[in-house]
């Protein structure tokens, strides 16, 4: 006769304290695991960790300060931030941006976001215990960044892209190194994909982990790859296009179970389409000038508006209110990393507690966004 | 198995190819040109003075508030050497402060003030990095020659397109 030594114990839940200083959190990120036994029942994430006040700053600073702010918000793709708040005060102020600069909005912007996935399936990678894929994607990265350094002098933290333009043009010798860099980013991203989407170890971690069905995660308020990964296919430069992305001819990459595998994959298949989109807005782009004639203080009449862009994470939104000044009344953000963090808790219900780290990872936040 | 194998064959692949890294405080990345490191101030050869009259517009553009300058009668004005009336007398910058983002360039109307290609913070001093006038001019001065930068006068007109003349949106 067999008896369960555990009959009758009065067994208690562990409450485990992950972060904020943990390598898998990206960044400082705390998260309380309430565990039965190696099952998550719970987690409340506390964020905060990285507060900067950026909204709160940007309303002392005049509308070209507030640009040094944005790039610092998903500290990743500052392109593609600088680029959100720009198109919030054009609007505001109805400027006409040139083609050419839409264009070099574009491209870099898709670079940009190409350069934010490869980081994203690094620290996967590593978050599932594979280290060599961050040497990979970083070796591409770095040439994407080599080519920012050469268009606006900085790897990180641009301040290139101005409220009704660009700062200046791209240097002379753009299109050869463009010739060569597509080529071998190309390539790095398909040695990437080889080297671990169809590994048995990774497919063992990460499929069927942590699945979320197209309605859930609508409920959840995901977008981005999160929510593509799901199979909804819904992207905010096909759905409402802004600058020339109508002119583009590129397809949605969405999975179809919305496990972990997919939240990974359709990133590494939306760079792909990045490419795609590089090349024929280098085939495309204009001559002309990248900055229209207007005063140099922006000012922005009375008003508000709110404009949405797709970021490598998501829709990021800015709901920008103007008083007529040289400084915004206000400026509201809509990060999509915050806003994807928030179905953690759904996610990690009833989960492993060492699919945690997995889970975290597949959503892809990057703290300066949550916290701002 | 076969993912794996796959991966693998990648991973060998690699070990055929040549290294990229470069072994940092030996070997450095060659400089792009448009390269953004801390601001300097520029040094007229013409006239022997520098181009900053410390107008103050860059001190108020700046979104960090890391500089502060103060201004004095320019003696060689009196003397007929400079077309300047007012001349820098002192100028500081916490370099510790500074983000790099360029606004001080993009808003001063003498070409005083460039970014140069410095970005390395550490050195013996004790005052939280802070760069007297002396300091960036003598860096400012060896940027110019190392960068052959001139002032906007004397460079080439930027190419223009036929958009060129763009209406003017003035805000109302």
């Amino acid at each position: 006769m067999t008896t369960d030594p555990n009959e009758g114990a009065n067994t208690l839940e562990m409450m485990i304290n992950m972060g904020p200083q943990h390598p898998s959190t990206h960044g400082v990120f705390r998260m309380v695991l309430h565990l039965d036994g190696e099952r998550v029942v719970r987690v409340e994430p506390h964020i905060g960790y990285l507060h900067r006040g950026s909204e709160k700053l940007s309303e002392g600073e005049s509308y070209a300060q507030v640009i040094t702010l944005f790039d610092r918000l998903d500290y990743v793709s500052n392109f593609n931030n600088e680029l959100v708040f720009c198109m919030a005060a054009e609007k505001l102020m109805s400027i006409d941006v040139p083609e050419r600069a839409q264009y070099i909005r574009v491209i870099l912007c898709e670079l940009n976001r190409i350069a934010s996935h490869l980081l994203y399936y690094g620290t996967y990678g590593l978050d599932t215990g594979a280290i060599t894929p961050i040497l990979y994607s970083f070796r591409e990265r770095e040439r994407i960044q080599n080519l920012f350094e050469a268009v606006s002098g900085a790897r990180m933290m641009h301040n290139f892209i101005r409220i009704g333009g660009l700062k200046q043009d791209v240097p002379e010798d753009f299109r050869e190194r463009m010739d060569r860099l597509l080529p071998q980013l190309r390539q790095g991203i398909d040695e990437c994909d080889r080297l671990l989407s169809h590994s048995e170890i990774f497919l063992a971690r990460t499929r069927g982990i942590a699945r979320i069905s197209a309605e859930d995660a609508i409920r959840w308020g995901m977008t981005g790859p999160a929510l593509r990964a799901s199979g909804v296919l819904e992207d905010v430069r096909v759905t409402e296009p802004y600058q020339v992305y109508d002119r583009f001819d590129f397809d949605i990459p969405a999975g179809t179970m919305g496990d972990c595998w997919d939240r990974y994959y359709v990133p590494l298949e939306e760079m792909r389409q990045s490419l795609r989109i590089i090349q024929q807005a280098m085939e495309q782009m204009p001559d002309g000038p990248v900055m229209t004639t207007m005063r140099r203080i922006a000012r922005p009449p009375k008003g508000e508006v709110y404009v949405q862009a797709e970021n490598p994470r998501g829709a990021i939104g800015v709901y920008l209110v103007s008083d007529g000044s040289e400084k915004p009344y206000r400026v509201k953000v809509r990060p999509p990393s915050f806003c994807n963090l928030q179905a953690l808790p759904y996610l990690m219900r009833d989960a492993y507690v060492a699919d945690a780290v997995v889970i975290l990872g597949s959503l892809d936040i990057i703290l300066g966004e949550v916290d701002r | 198995m076969f993912g794996n194998l796959k991966g693998l064959l990648m991973t060998f692949k690699t070990t055929l190819r040549k290294p990229v890294t470069a072994q940092y405080p030996k070997e450095r990345l060659p400089i792009e040109p448009r390269r953004m490191g801390f601001p300097m101030l520029m040094w007229d050869k013409n006239v022997g003075e520098p181009y900053c009259t410390a107008c103050m517009v860059c001190i108020r553009e700046c979104p960090t508030q890391c500089m502060s300058a103060n201004m004095k009668d320019n003696p060689l004005q009196a003397e007929g050497k400079s077309a300047r009336r007012k001349i820098v007398e002192s100028f500081e910058i916490n370099i510790g402060r500074c983000i790099l983002c360029g606004i001080c360039v993009d808003v001063c109307n003498f070409d005083a003030i460039e970014m140069s290609y410095e970005t390395e913070l550490s050195t013996f001093v004790r005052n939280g990095r802070r760069m007297d006038l002396r300091e960036l001019l003598e860096r400012g001065t060896g940027w110019q020659e190392q960068s052959g930068w001139k002032p906007k006068k004397e460079r080439q007109p930027a190419k223009r397109g036929p958009e060129a003349e763009a209406k003017v949106e003035e805000p109302t």
